[in-house]
């Protein structure tokens, strides 16, 4: 595991002469909630991969082959589309991940047309990146529809669904946006459908067969496409490019690694990767999958299966961290901006519509946007930013208002008695807005449990990653994995703030 | 003996309104001087402007010979006590922990604490088996005390009191009447209060000064308001209370 910055210190102490700042108490309270993060010794090898099937049966297949070598390696799988992937190996947040030859051309060196194996590697290496031989197999995009539905209206080819406008298609975002996607391949076969939207790859083979589309992009090598009995229009003009399985590395790796990587090359034929992903997903263990691949190539090996109770643990207490520390920084950021924003003026509604602002961020958006930045990448930093700025407006807000609400009469009496301006503050003004802050964390925290399940879409780990999985293979079970003890979790958080109210809200104020 | 408060051409405006004009005034030490008016004339501005609470866009106030600035008030409020119409008392803390708030505030030591505490209960007649009960759990009356007990617990030279009976019932109005009369003679207790009721006025009053309109139209024993009145209004508004009371 990468360490990310844990933030253990003290919160300053109010100079009131002897009464303890209420606010100190209330920090020292919360930082109960964030589990301590552990800490990592020598780096292991890091590895990538896309957010399907293939991808992660391929990073589980590196693991295993540097294990088997002695080498230590991790894999985070899942991590989302291209750029999030490539941006990640040049950073040096993840050392490989698999990827395909037209994709490496199309969406990463943006040539505007098919390269030669050599020219991309030289293209590559200037980023300080490195490409193995093909895997054996190559993984194109094909477009996909019911074997009946094909038959019924004559469909073969992409070109014969010209005949057809009132079909509907669902593609993924990916394709909907890439370069050589949707709109080249409308171009090319002049195609008249109007009715295009957009939909996850997993849940796009759902609304295949429940006939709520018609046509949806695939991989090539897609063990679905078996198993759902669809049929492959053929790309009878040759529109898709070459997409030759390979993996990518950072040319900084070890000698020893390389080799490993090497050694994978012209290993895999189309038929046996779609065995593999079909395997993937009856058993829906990517372990299992990639243990196959091994177990053909030297019989022996027994799976190393994880218990479901120790990665459902790994995953709670990997949750546990994401919100815990990234409350932890937004209740200390957020009460003093909200004492602030309290007082009123230019630089209080500026911070309260900041902290409005990042709300509306839809939270996918702004992972991505945060990913790119130099600091933060594909890493557990990221998602606790993320967390962090979404924390942020309840605990700002009902500090504000919370502090806002108090009588100015009161307030008077505070001044009138002679109490210095941080007296004022620690002893009066924050116990009497206590429960309107607490109550902001409170918003926060269960929110923030339900946000943090996004943080796997960039490998950050928690409890998104069995939902994110099991939406991938559209397997209920997996989901609840995760899905459930993150609800039971939310409802644990709110149970513990609503003892933390009966300790820190004064007596006087719940009569 | 000189004044214990010296007001000198002050006056105070506010956005809309000019609350007090140029304004001359001194608060006799030992006696209690009565601020009366009807609501808006300017008596709760004067007191306001005293504390420090506001502060005068001309003109100076002098307290024990020292003029008052943002600076100098931090300091001066020790030695001036305020009590207002609903009390002013913090809900989150018991009674003795309102009343021993500033005193904790300077460090003052639990002993010194306690004696002057179990005074003040006696002084005020607050019993001392509800000093460990909230505000929320006290009635009007004892509220009134507690805070009462708060403006008195450093022993201030000067005691303001804005209202302070106001929200008060008859009964309980009459009964506190009695005990603050007594305690400011015990005290020799120099006070400003601020009241809109004539009869209040007449039975605290060493000194009334009768306001409106933002500025001060007599100052006086009640015999000076009523039988040499230095304008209408003085016996205008004499008449109208008097009216009010005989109904």
């Amino acid at each position: 595991m990468k360490m990310f910055p844990c933030s253990g210190g003290r919160p300053a102490k109010c100079q009131t002469a002897r009464a303890a700042c209420w606010g100190s108490q209330f920090l020292r309270a919360v930082l109960l909630l964030s589990p301590f993060v552990a800490l990592a010794s020598n780096d292991p090898v890091i590895i990538g991969s896309k957010k399907f099937t293939e991808s992660y049966v391929l990073g589980e297949i590196a693991k295993r082959a540097l294990h088997n070598a002695g080498i230590s390696a991790e894999h985070r799988p899942g991590m989302g589309g291209t750029i999030i992937l490539w941006q990640a190996l040049r950073t040096g947040q993840i050392d490989l991940y698999p990827e395909y030859t037209g994709t490496i051309a199309q969406e990463i060196l943006r040539s505007g047309g098919p390269m030669a194996p050599g020219e991309i590697r030289s293209a590559l290496a200037k980023f300080g990146v490195g490409m193995t031989e093909s895997l054996g197999f190559n993984n194109t995009y094909a477009l996909v529809m019911r074997r009946s539905e094909a038959k019924r209206l004559g469909i073969r080819a992409i070109s014969d669904l010209q005949k057809h406008p009132e079909l509907r298609l669902g593609l993924t975002h990916e394709f909907l946006g890439r370069e050589d996607g949707w709109s080249r391949l409308r171009e090319r076969y002049a195609q008249p459908q109007r009715n295009v939207t957009g939909i996850d790859h997993a849940l796009g083979y759902s609304a295949l067969a429940s006939g709520e589309i018609d046509v949806k992009d695939a991989y090539s090598t897609d063990a679905r496409i078996e198993q759902n009995d669809l049929a492959t229009l053929e790309d009878d003009l040759n529109f898709f490019p070459k997409y030759e399985a390979i993996f990518l590395f950072r040319l900084s790796l070890p000698q020893s690694a390389i080799a490993v990587l090497r050694r994978l090359e012209g290993t895999l034929d189309e038929r046996r990767m779609m065995r593999l992903n079909a395997e993937a997903e009856r058993t829906k263990n990517y372990t299992k999958a990639a243990d196959l691949y091994f177990a053909e190539r030297s019989a022996g090996n027994a799976a190393s299966e994880e218990s479901l109770v120790r990665k459902e643990a790994h995953w709670i207490l990997r949750h546990l961290q994401l919100t815990g520390l990234s409350l932890l920084l937004a209740v200390i950021l957020g009460v003093p901006l909200g004492i602030v924003a309290s007082r009123g003026g230019p630089l209080g509604h500026g911070i309260l519509a900041f902290a409005g602002i990042v709300q509306t961020i839809p939270s996918l958006a702004l992972l991505a946007l945060l990913v790119p930045l130099p600091f933060f990448g594909i890493s557990a930093r990221t998602a606790i930013a993320a967390l962090f700025l979404y924390s942020l407006l309840p605990i700002v807000r009902n500090t504000a208002s919370g502090l806002q609400d108090i009588p100015r009469s009161l307030r008077e009496s505070a001044i009138a008695l002679g109490l210095s301006p941080a007296a004022r503050l620690c002893q009066i003004y924050l116990p009497m807005a206590s429960r309107s802050v607490l109550s902001g964390i409170k918003t926060s925290a269960v929110i923030n449990v339900g946000t943090a399940t996004l943080a796997a879409l960039i490998g950050a780990g928690g409890l998104g990653e069995p939902i994110l999985s099991g939406l991938n293979l559209n397997d209920h079970a997996t989901i609840l994995q995760g899905a459930i003890p993150a609800a039971l979790l939310a409802l644990a958080v709110q149970g513990f703030f609503d003892l933390l109210d009966r300790v820190l809200i004064p007596r006087g104020l719940r009569l | 003996m000189s004044a214990l408060v010296r007001l000198v051409d002050v006056s105070k405006r506010y956005a809309d309104a000019t609350a007090l004009h140029s304004t001359n005034l001194s608060i006799a030490r030992g006696k209690t001087t009565v601020l009366i008016g009807p609501s808006g004339c300017g008596k709760s501005t004067l007191l306001r402007l005293i504390v420090g609470l506001a502060e005068p866009d001309s003109g100076s106030i002098e307290f024990d010979a020292q003029t008052i600035t943002p600076h100098s008030i931090q300091l001066l409020r020790r030695r001036i006590g305020y009590v207002i119409q609903e009390g002013g008392l913090f809900p989150h803390l018991s009674a003795s922990a309102n009343v021993l708030l500033m005193a904790r505030h300077l460090g003052t030591s639990r002993a010194k604490m306690q004696k002057r505490l179990a005074e003040l209960c006696e002084l005020t007649r607050f019993s001392p088996a509800l000093l460990s009960r909230y505000p929320v759990e006290l009635s009007g009356g004892q509220r009134q005390r507690v805070s009462l007990m708060r403006a008195l617990m450093l022993s201030p030279e000067l005691l303001l009191l804005d209202e302070p009976l106001g929200a008060l019932d008859p009964l309980v109005r009459a009964s506190l009447q009695h005990d603050l009369k007594e305690i400011f003679e015990r005290l020799r207790q120099t006070v400003l209060f601020v009241t809109h009721d004539l009869a209040e006025a007449i039975y605290f009053g060493d000194e009334i000064v009768l306001m409106n309109e933002g500025r001060v139209v007599q100052k006086g024993s009640v015999t000076d308001l009523r039988e040499r009145p230095a304008d209408p209004f003085v016996t205008e508004f004499i008449h109208a209370q008097r009216e009010i009371a005989l109904r």
